[in-house]
């Protein structure tokens, strides 16, 4: 009987398929892994799984039973427990009180006496060390993570989730993690690792399941399977060869050294970034997503300032400290992934959106009077070379355009004066096929006309297609460079690969 | 002088009851995550109910609290489903909950004939051989019932909010709903039952403005404390005894204005009217100064936002 079967699972978001008929079947005692690349479905499965996800379809067998899984106490009570990736956890509270939420039964002050013994009994078993009285937002990421990996112990469970639990740690923390998990293993729990880390896989698991674009493609023994066979499970054999002129490489014109760069929360998310891009060539950016991808492109694009390092401007020097008025005026465009966000003002018209490139140049009139005729003509203009598609007229409010069409309004504005550098970052997030090859056949436009482009995408086929060098990024640094044509398995086991 | 100090403290407790459960009230509310700007409009809804209820059926004051709690709570109703079953900006519901209240109290008012119309009100209970302890007799055991009432109410909050089980998930709901949720406590539920318990604690401040100091209904009668209280609620981050401190603070300089005519002392009687304002412009700008690493987490994280599950994106 095995512990946790699913079969048939098929889930989608507004037309998107994230799942198309996935299986996975789990044993207890084993560490099952669950392998794909970034959007391949392994979370939304496991999200199914712990109830957060309705399925549109599918059947959900837990220990033999056809069971309905409507909401995460449904699968509390069947013994599934989940570690997300972004911890479920109340910031405020002490460990104590956080699992206290999550499983205290009757009454206050014998319940947190009960926890309090139960979590001391539970890590002893696994070696966790816990600092139950602070509250676990000033804890360690570590840290947190083992409370949440307590609160699931505690709760009873039997069948464990741990999605990408050794994405946010040291190598030492990783390694004493997945020796904690075969040991629940061993203690008769099922586990999934939710992961994309190959080595971990082939040390750690008794079985891996593949999946790729929200269907399991295999289930196999990890360990009869080279790491080259997994990468190829991962990312798929054949492509479509597409036929781009050569690139004719020129002068270097943006040379980063040592760039590193802080997110929000004080995490040097970006480490040692150096690389050169040249005049006329497509430099690709691979990697897993979260490696430092979208600090670099927000330290490109001004929005970020470096916390080290240089970035240099051919005949310009040292630009790392300008904003990003001041990149705009060195030719450095942006075509940033969230473009709702960073790119346009869904409530303003297209036109506006279009003629905001102009204000400095005064190409749409000056400070104190704007030339609406010659903006909107301008943006008519722009819209038919561009073929953006679903503009009823110059007044319409741009966010009832489709993803697709709002990506060639960016990329209408951006290169509306001959941009020097284009900086791109996931550039065909969200669109369809169409869509996706006008987008890169403008990409491919700017480079043969001298631009240098540096493609930041977490789509690995999209840089095979476009990119003329290749970087691989893994925890903040390009970890691996190459000339194409490229091998793709060299660079999928590159961008899993940390060591 | 003695004199003049004692007169000015036996006034305090007074003064500063309103500020305090109209604090408390909203620390119930926002410890659940929401964003409560509708106090001053809870106060008028719970002074005109308790006056209201004392000239229908007399003088019962426990009767016309209760009437004026429940009032406020009533109120509440339509600021919960705005707030958490529509996610309407809760900003916006709130400051609408102001308005509606204060057109609402007018009317009723008026159409019933209550306003400036005086009622029995609450007596000074002196406390037995304790009222005649001197100085601090006066000072603390010659005063109203809610004044009593009022330590065991901050207890009873205090203890619901930091030693029961009902307590850390209202705090949950406010800091991570999505956590809370995930630990299978419904934000819905918990959050409408912080939205009508707050709001029928500052109906209850309400109701003390009317029945127990005024002794009668006036027009707008709260006359900003509710703003005042939402100001409490930030300087006292979100800790009842804290606000409890700051209502005596604010209830000190406002007991002290009708002393400072009565003593006669030539003070503008403007400068004295606005002074609460400007203390509490002061406490804003102190509490935005001060936030050192040990209180980053008293502020629910949580605040002012609507919860949606399933939100992908």
């Amino acid at each position: 009987m095995m512990a946790m079967e699913l079969s048939g699972v098929s889930k989608s978001f507004d037309g998107f398929h994230a799942l198309s008929a996935a299986s996975l079947t789990v044993a207890a005692g084993e560490v099952h892994a669950l392998l794909g690349e970034n959007g391949a479905g392994k979370s939304s499965l496991m999200n199914v799984a712990a109830g957060l996800y309705q399925p549109d379809e599918g059947r959900i067998c837990i220990e033999g039973r056809d069971v309905l899984i409507d909401g995460p106490i449904a699968a509390k009570r069947l013994g599934i427990g989940m570690v997300h990736q972004h911890y479920k956890l109340v910031k405020a509270f002490s460990a104590l009180e956080n699992v206290l939420l999550a499983c205290g039964k009757g009454r206050y002050g014998k319940s947190i006496a009960d926890v309090e013994a139960s979590i001391r009994r539970q890590s002893a078993a696994i070696g966790f060390e816990v600092d139950l009285k602070r509250p676990v937002g000033a804890l360690s990421v570590a840290e947190q993570q083992r409370v949440e990996i307590l609160k699931v112990l505690v709760e009873g469970a039997r069948i464990l989730i741990l999605d990408e639990p050794s994405a946010v740690l040291t190598d030492k923390e990783a390694e004493a993690l997945l020796g904690v998990i075969r040991q629940l293993a061993a203690r008769g729990a099922a586990v999934v690792l939710v992961t994309h880390k190959l080595a971990e896989v082939q040390r750690f698991a008794d079985r891996v399941t593949v999946m790729r674009g929200g269907r399991t493609v295999a289930s196999v023994d990890p360990k009869s399977r080279s790491i080259a066979d997994l990468t190829a499970l991962i990312v798929g054999e054949v492509q479509t060869e597409v036929r781009k002129p050569a690139a004719a490489p020129g002068a270097p014109i943006l040379k980063l050294t040592g760039v590193a760069g802080l997110r929000a929360d004080g995490h040097r998310a970006l480490a040692d970034a150096s690389f050169e891009l040249r005049r006329g060539e497509i430099y690709g950016i691979a990697g897993v997503g979260g490696n430092g991808q979208s600090e670099l492109a927000e330290i490109l694009m001004g929005v970020l300032r470096p916390a080290a390092g240089s970035i240099e401007f051919d005949g310009v020097g040292e630009i790392g400290g300008d904003g990003a008025r001041r990149r705009r005026e060195l030719g450095v465009v942006s075509i940033p992934a969230d473009r709702q966000a960073y790119a346009l003002a869904g409530d303003l018209s297209v036109t506006d959106n279009y003629a905001v490139h102009g204000i400095r140049s005064h190409r749409f009139g000056g400070w104190a009077r704007v030339d609406g005729r010659t903006a909107q003509a301008a943006t008519a203009a722009a819209v038919a070379a561009f073929e953006v598609n679903g503009v009823q007229g110059p007044r319409q409010k741009t966010a009832l355009l489709s993803g697709g069409n709002a990506q060639k309004l960016v990329i209408a504005r951006e290169f509306a004066t001959q941009p020097q550098v284009v900086v791109v970052h996931s550039p065909s997030r969200g669109l369809d096929v169409r869509a996706t090859a006008a987008v890169h056949r403008r990409l491919c436009d700017a480079r043969d006309n001298g631009a240098a482009v540096l493609l930041i995408s977490e789509d690995l086929d999209e840089i095979l297609l476009l990119a003329d060098r290749i970087g691989v990024m893994s925890r903040g640094r390009i970890v691996r460079e190459f000339a194409a044509p490229v091998d793709r398995q060299a660079v999928g086991m590159a961008m899993v690969h940390h060591d | 002088m003695v004199d003049f100090f004692i007169n000015w403290a036996a006034n305090v407790p007074a003064f500063a009851v309103p500020f305090a459960l109209a604090a408390l009230g909203l620390i119930v509310t926002e410890k659940s995550g929401v964003l409560s700007l509708g106090a001053e409009g809870y106060l008028l809804m719970g002074a005109l109910a308790a006056a209201g209820a004392s000239v229908v059926i007399g003088d019962h004051s426990l009767v016309a609290f209760a009437v004026g709690a429940l009032a406020a709570a009533a109120l509440s109703l339509v600021f919960a489903l705005m707030a958490v079953t529509l996610r309407a900006n809760q900003v916006v519901a709130g400051l609408v909950m102001v308005f509606l209240a204060q057109g609402l109290t007018g009317l009723i008012g008026t159409q019933q004939g209550w306003t400036n119309r005086p009622i029995a009100g609450l007596d000074r209970i002196p406390l037995g051989p304790l009222a005649d302890i001197p100085v601090l007799g006066p000072i603390l055991f010659r005063q109203d019932m809610l004044v009593y009432l009022t330590l065991p109410i901050f207890f009873a909050v205090a203890y619901l909010l930091s030693h029961t089980m009902v307590g850390l998930r209202l705090r949950a709901v406010g800091d991570a709903p999505e956590a809370a949720d995930a630990a299978g406590t419904s934000v819905t539920i918990y959050r409408y039952g912080a939205i009508i318990a707050g709001a029928a604690i500052v109906g209850l401040a309400g109701a003390y403005l009317s029945v127990g100091v005024a002794k009668m209904w006036v027009e707008g009668m709260s006359g900003g404390r509710g703003w005042i209280a939402v100001a409490l609620v930030i300087f006292a981050r979100w800790q009842p005894w804290r606000a409890l401190a700051g209502a005596v603070l604010f209830g000190g300089i406002e007991a002290l204005i009708p002393r400072v005519a009565a003593v006669g002392l030539q003070v503008p009687q403007y400068f004295m009217l606005m002074a609460p304002y400007i203390v509490t412009l002061a406490v804003m700008v102190y509490a935005n100064l001060n936030k050192s690493t040990e209180r980053r987490f008293d502020e629910p994280r949580g605040l002012g936002q609507p919860y949606l599950r399933e939100e992908r994106r």
